[in-house]
């Protein structure tokens, strides 16, 4: 089974050379620490800044220089600042290649929640919905199950949608399951994870299609 | 050169009334204008409509309006990290509208360029489209979205001059250009004011002409939410 750095790990497999990328918060984020070195790809945060970079160095911080976690960051060279319009315009006009965010549910039909839950949590969708809207490449970086041990890959989402049949791929500490017409597709497996373990914890329809290889991490 | 310059906060806010609907730049707390959001909770103005990306926290930014029970109702796209904001939301004492972030951007630049309304895919198929005017176009459903209608637009910007021109600083820029003549008055604070001439045209990030007040900001707090490092090796 992996932890948070481990799903960030394998999700990095997925970004490649020239490739523009989206990271949202939480495990998204780690993603960063994990492209290898060398690869040309430049971070945007839909805050506006494109060729992100590290924290910054203790007392080097700079309030007018922020990711979209609200977090103080540096800039690498070719990098450049623009307003939220513009940044938005990059996500909708499709120039972002690769998109990475968590997620509370995913249905296997490709729907996402991760903005609401009724009568709890009320902070607001921020810029996920424009991104699963019109992002091409969008993986999900996720548990496979809630605290309580329930499947958050479903057969239909029960909370409020942030967008419809959007999702490609997702990445959980038990698994890499494509989203198919037919369902979520096993992929690989965990380290140490049983294919028996990922049927329990997957209430969507999971398709598993000859031998399925373990994760290389 | 059509000087822009007010002598201060006060000045610069002249005409803000209860029940007005204003725009106020800035991502988290980062490239807030922290002058005008002090004067409107000192004028003491109430049941305003306030679209803006975030709501501060709980002692800062828009907080300050929130505390003050100064805000009737919230358009934004993300508002944690407030507790006082979720109390008033959640007992209904504040009504809240949530929309996508980059409808947001959109929607003033909309209200800025004289734009009435366009058509997004963000929130297809969820509650934000709900009501809505829908269409395809290249066979995907996309939805109606309107240009914001806002009586003040409050900006800042890093470097200002005479004219009103406008240049920012790193992700301090954020909502700040596209409010920008979105609203009846926009009214622009910057670090530095200077004569005009002093700026380079080539370098303006906004044109004076969008900005109808501008002032130096007595000073800036410039709080940072979430203060990230990381160790020299």
């Amino acid at each position: 089974m992996l932890d948070k750095i481990g799903i960030a790990k394998r999700i990095a497999q997925e970004v490649k050379n020239g490739y523009y990328v989206n990271l949202g918060i939480g495990i998204p984020t780690l993603v960063a620490n994990y492209v290898p070195d060398g690869m040309e790809v430049e971070f945007q945060s839909e805050n506006g800044v494109l060729g992100m970079g590290a924290f910054p160095f203790e007392g080097e911080e700079d309030a007018d220089v922020i990711n979209a976690g609200k977090q103080t960051i540096t800039t690498l060279p070719g990098a450049s600042f623009f307003d939220s319009a513009t940044s938005f315009g990059m996500i909708r006009g499709q120039h972002v290649d690769l998109t990475i965010l968590g997620a509370m549910e995913v249905a296997e039909n490709g729907d996402i929640a991760n903005w609401k839950i009724p009568g709890k949590m009320v902070k607001g969708m921020g810029g996920a919905m424009d991104l699963v809207a019109s992002a091409e490449n969008i993986i999900v970086a996720m548990m496979h199950t809630n605290r309580a041990g329930a499947s958050k890959l479903l057969r239909k989402c029960s909370l409020p949608l942030t967008g419809v049949n959007c999702i490609n791929k997702v990445v959980t500490n038990l698994a890499v399951l494509e989203v198919t017409d037919t369902g979520f597709k096993l992929l690989e497996r965990a380290p140490g994870v049983s294919i028996e373990e990922i049927k329990n914890a997957t209430e969507g329809n999971l398709i598993i299609d000859g031998e399925i290889p373990e994760m290389n991490i | 050169m059509i000087n822009r310059t007010v002598k201060g906060v006060e000045e610069a806010l002249e005409g803000v009334k209860s029940d007005m609907t204003l725009m106020v730049g800035g991502f988290g707390l980062s490239g807030i204008p922290e002058n005008s959001i002090a004067q409107l909770v000192k004028s003491g103005v109430k049941n305003l409509t306030c679209i803006s990306n975030n709501a501060g926290v709980d002692d800062f930014g828009l907080g300050l309006l929130l505390q003050g029970k100064q805000i009737k109702k919230m358009i934004s796209s993300y508002v944690g990290e407030n507790d006082e904001f979720e109390r008033q939301m959640l007992s209904g004492e504040l009504e809240v509208d949530l929309i996508p972030q980059g409808t947001l951007a959109e929607r003033c630049r909309a209200a800025q360029s004289g734009i009435p309304a366009f058509f997004t895919p963000a929130g297809y198929g969820t509650e934000v489209a709900e009501g809505k005017e829908m269409r395809n176009f290249k066979g995907k459903p996309h939805i109606l979205e309107h240009a914001f209608n806002a009586d003040f637009a409050f900006v800042k910007a890093w470097k200002g001059d005479e004219a009103g021109n406008l240049i920012f600083k790193g992700t301090a820029r954020n909502f700040n250009p596209v409010m920008c003549g979105a609203a009846t008055i926009t009214v622009a604070e910057v670090e530095e004011l200077v004569p005009a001439g002093e700026l380079d045209p080539n370098e303006i990030h906004i044109p004076g002409i969008f900005v109808k007040r501008i002032f130096q900001g007595e000073k800036y707090e410039k709080r940072i939410e979430q203060r990230t490092v990381r160790k020299r090796e």
